[in-house]
């Protein structure tokens, strides 16, 4: 029935999987970052592959194209300066005022454009994998946005990439505000695992003045995520356990099915 | 030993894993990433030797848990709990049947994360779940059916190509040499 090499192989994969799965989690962090090394070169040939038809499509465009998007660009920019002149300004009030009513200054943070380089294998798993890592100060928990609004929180770190679990992850719970009168707060939580587009606020208040189209935005606390970060905008609300608390359903403002490029938010 | 079967199923899982990742076709689409590992597995349990089952279970898990958010080392149990029993029966199977393929195919789509999904849940990890993991297991399982004729008939092919056929042992037997001649009395 069965041959003696069968009961061998049987038991060296059990025996590899109880060991492995018993390591700390430290140290199969380590292991993993080890493995993904191997990947390097087929990370630069994917790098590569995608850069050609960027090139090519710069290389055909006409002149008369180029000048006017450069035209733009400089408006925009101009525009922008002038702002951020404003916004220093405002910047400084706001820490001159905060300094005479004895209140901790609050810095400003900065950003590091990451490009998405992966998303994750296993489809019962939100995350994606960005090209910064240590080696350009990435660390654990930081927060990761688009122009859009909030993404994820950096979960693990290697040396030249890192992974991000996106907002919708069991592994990636916010805590938001709604902006409307009562400022109730609630925690984002999972939803359903085909639909990235929306997630579930839950923990709301049970009277909570909820209507559609109510913008919902991270509350500060927590400490991972800095107050203020647009998320999504309340698509409908339920009374849930017999009217315990109340839950609603969010359509997120980031597209997370189609990300290219995200922002790190360094404090 | 003939390695480059062996070495062959490897390179596609190596590839494949990498591709799941980096492709955001069908996932963009039907909402679920197609798992090239169970195909492969399938393949390897049919036509390859034990080792190369093993090593499949091993390093494909390992390389796919390595891009995921999974535990280090869980995908590896379920791959070869679906590429054993298939590997121990194997010749009760009709191997080069397409219907026989893409019938393991969708079994082994469908059971290789139900698995992972199981030792997920038994280890207290809790990924997300709902009603829409059952449409994600439909995909995951007729992507799977699919492809196993088009990566069945792929490795062959390059298993005839590229590798060599090992030295089959010597069928000439001296007692039944015919000896041509005259008869001498």
């Amino acid at each position: 029935m069965f041959k003696q090499k069968n009961y061998l192989a049987l038991g060296a994969v059990i025996l590899v999987v109880l060991v492995l799965l018993s390591l700390p989690t430290r140290v199969t962090s380590r292991l993993k970052l080890a493995v993904g090394s191997w990947f390097l070169p087929l990370f630069g040939l994917a790098g590569a592959a995608q850069q050609i038809p960027a090139d090519l499509a710069s290389s055909v465009l006409p002149r008369r194209e180029l000048l006017k998007q450069i035209d733009t660009l400089r408006t925009e920019n101009q525009q922008l300066k002038s702002q951020a002149i404003q916004n220093a300004a405002v910047l400084r009030e706001n820490n001159k005022l905060h300094t005479l009513l004895g209140w901790q200054q609050t810095q400003p943070w900065k950003l590091k454009l990451a490009d998405v380089v992966m998303r994750d294998p296993a489809n019962w798993w939100f995350t994606v994998q960005i090209d910064l890592g240590s080696r350009d100060g990435i660390r654990e928990n930081l927060p990761v946005i688009t122009e859009s609004g909030l993404i994820g929180r950096i979960s693990s770190v290697s040396l030249t990439r890192s992974q991000v679990v996106l907002i919708g992850d069991p592994n990636c719970r916010v805590s938001a505000t709604v902006e409307n009168g009562a400022r109730d707060n609630g925690i984002v939580i999972a939803a359903d695992p085909l639909d990235n587009s929306r997630v579930n606020l839950t923990y709301l208040a049970s009277g909570a003045n909820l209507k559609p189209g109510q913008n919902v935005l991270t509350s500060g606390l927590g400490g991972i995520f800095p107050k203020g970060i647009p998320i999504g905008q309340i698509v409908d609300a339920r009374s849930v356990e017999f009217g315990l608390y109340t839950e609603a359903r969010v359509k997120l403002n980031a597209n997370l099915g189609s990300l290219e490029q995200v922002w790190v938010l360094f404090p | 030993m003939n390695w480059f079967q062996t070495i062959l199923i490897l390179l596609c899982a190596f590839l494949g894993v990498f591709a799941e990742g980096v492709l955001t076709f069908p996932r963009s689409l039907l909402g679920a990433q197609v798992d090239v590992l169970p195909v492969l597995m399938v393949y390897a349990a049919l036509n390859a030797r034990l080792l190369a089952v093993v090593l499949l279970a091993i390093l494909g898990g390992i390389w796919a848990d390595t891009f995921s958010a999974n535990p280090f080392g869980i995908s590896i149990l379920p791959l070869f709990a679906v590429g054993f029993p298939i590997f121990t029966q194997r010749e009760l199977v009709l191997r080069d049947l397409p219907f026989a393929q893409i019938v393991l195919g969708a079994i082994a789509g469908a059971a290789v994360p139900a698995l992972t999904l199981l030792m997920l849940f038994s280890g207290g990890h809790k990924p997300v779940f709902g009603w829409g993991t059952l449409w994600q297991f439909v995909v995951m399982s007729l992507g799977s059916a699919l492809l196993a004729p088009f990566i069945f008939k792929l490795l062959d092919w390059a298993q005839g190509a590229f590798g060599y056929q090992e030295r089959s042992t010597n069928q000439f037997r001296l007692d039944r040499e015919i000896r041509r001649g005259k008869i001498l009395k």
